[in-house]
């Protein structure tokens, strides 16, 4: 299927683009598309226009200080997996990210799009929430920063106002001595997760977050839980559900699985 | 809206250039028209093929400024930055096959040839990005592409078929 008809916008300024979303209800923000243009072609969507933000000059940013990484909303998810820096500041980073997709979308697809289309499957929302990052979001009414345990509401469902762009997001640092890992399980390799969880281990506090278990990035903190506990733990924290990927008990026992091997690596690396 | 914009059965038409295997292209085109229905039906290039319409099964895939994209995944009036690579664009100056075409050719990468065009540009960018892949990371080189007919193996083996035949065109040119 195509696309309905819709009203093209391609403004060369942010200015332009917030001035275009202000005045339009409906109008939708256009980034990597790897997304939004399935959804429109599938006609799950139907927005009356597009602002495409492909012609800002300045969004590509990926800036990378003591304090953590900030990736600009067209930051292409391959530019940030490959970017030494941000390996070096936050390593839970390019390790999740190499789980989004296959090569040839994450050219394409932007880390900061993952993070505003709000997937319960996508990797990069709860990567976010795990590491305390935040969204920096512009509308012409001025800016402000949505912390990551405020933003995600539903499936597909954040607190980005329609008349807003997302401009950047930043990641914490990692601490020094932390560890962190990150593995999934789909069916094959840059599928969509069935289970995937990141974990953070610093000191005596364990947390890991996961990905397709529920409806939100949710964080459960397993500190003090002996190893064999670690699985049943977390699930009392979650509520994996059936779909036509998985059942539930599968899920869970994925879930059981997962979060050893996890919070074992993320041990591993701390040392 | 430019000045040369005109409207179709109530639509927008936008006049855009794409630069596609080195050539500019002057196209009218609605702003919903997808890069792969532009290639094929506005430039009569049918080399990329569709087959998913979602990004799922890689036959549409192009290189954009180099590097592998989804055709149908991006919208013609979103790539009139970009310089364009379709399948038609691999083939060496001369006319003849490249590595990867070649390969493909001797090591029966192919059948039906749907998926073909999809893997020809995925692994040229690949192999450029990374000349000497190990077989896992052939493997995965490939793992965003759908084939229907050939169990990957010989594709896989096209991958490695192609690492090699470049090496040595390089060797000789050295
Ligand atoms: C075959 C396939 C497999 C995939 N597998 C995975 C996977 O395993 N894991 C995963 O996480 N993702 C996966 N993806 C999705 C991919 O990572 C997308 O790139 C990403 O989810 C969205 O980023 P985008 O830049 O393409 O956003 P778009 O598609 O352009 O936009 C997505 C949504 O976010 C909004 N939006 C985007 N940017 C902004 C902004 N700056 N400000 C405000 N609103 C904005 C859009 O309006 C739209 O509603 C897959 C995609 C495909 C096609
Ligand atoms: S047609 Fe584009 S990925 Fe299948
Ligand atoms: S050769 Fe037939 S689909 Fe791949």
């Amino acid at each position: 299927m195509k696309p309905a008809p819709f009203a093209y916008h391609r403004p060369t300024t942010l200015g332009d683009a917030l001035e275009v979303l202000s005045g339009n209800a409906d109008a939708k923000v256009l980034a990597g598309g790897q997304s939004l243009v399935p959804l429109l072609s599938m006609r799950l969507a139907g927005p009356s226009a597009l602002v495409d933000i492909n012609a800002i000059p300045g969004l590509d940013t990926i800036e990378v200080t003591e304090a953590g990484v900030r990736i600009g909303a067209l930051a292409r998810h391959a530019d940030v997996l490959a970017h030494e820096g941000v390996r070096r500041v936050q390593p839970l980073l390019p390790e999740a990210l190499s789980y989004v997709a296959h090569a040839t979308i994450r050219n394409r697809g932007t880390t900061v799009g993952s993070i505003v289309h709000a997937d319960a499957a996508a990797e990069m929302p709860s990567v976010l929430v795990l590491l305390g990052g935040s969204v920096e979001a512009a509308s012409t009414g001025g800016t402000r920063t949505i912390a990551a345990e405020d933003l995600f509401l539903g499936p597909l469902e954040s607190t980005l106002r329609p008349e807003e762009i997302a401009t950047s997001a930043f990641f914490p640092a990692l601490p020094a001595g932390a560890g962190v890992a990150f593995d999934e399980i789909a069916r094959r390799q840059g599928d969509y997760a069935l289970v995937g969880l990141g974990a953070v281990v610093d000191g005596d506090s364990v947390r890991a977050s996961y990905v397709s278990v529920s409806d939100v990035p949710t964080v459960v903190d397993l500190s003090g839980v002996p190893d064999d506990r670690l699985g049943e733990v977390a699930l009392e924290h979650l509520d994996p559900v059936d779909d036509i990927h998985a059942t539930a008990a599968y899920r869970a026992q994925l879930v059981r699985v997962l979060t050893k091997r996890v919070v074992t690596k993320a041990r591993e690396a701390a040392r | 809206m430019s000045a040369q914009d005109t409207v179709r059965h109530g639509e927008q038409l936008h006049l855009i250039r794409l630069r596609v295997n080195g050539i500019g292209h002057d196209v009218e085109v609605p702003a919903r028209r997808l890069l792969s229905d532009a290639l094929r039906h506005d430039l009569g290039l049918t080399g990329t093929h569709v087959g998913c319409e979602h990004g799922v099964c890689g036959a549409c895939t192009v290189l954009m400024d180099g590097k592998p994209v989804r055709a149908c995944l991006i919208f013609a009036v979103s790539a009139v930055d970009a310089e364009i690579t379709t399948v038609e664009g691999l083939t060496e100056p001369d006319g003849s096959l490249s590595p990867v075409q070649q390969a493909f050719s001797e090591c029966h990468g192919l059948q039906c040839g749907f998926c073909t065009p999809g893997f020809l540009t995925t692994i040229t960018a690949g192999l450029n990005e990374n000349p000497c892949p190990t077989h896992e990371e052939a493997r995965e080189m490939i793992a965003g592409n759908l084939c229907r007919c050939t169990g990957y193996q010989n594709i896989v083996k096209s991958v490695e078929r192609a690492a090699e035949i470049t090496q040595a065109k390089e060797a000789e040119s050295a």
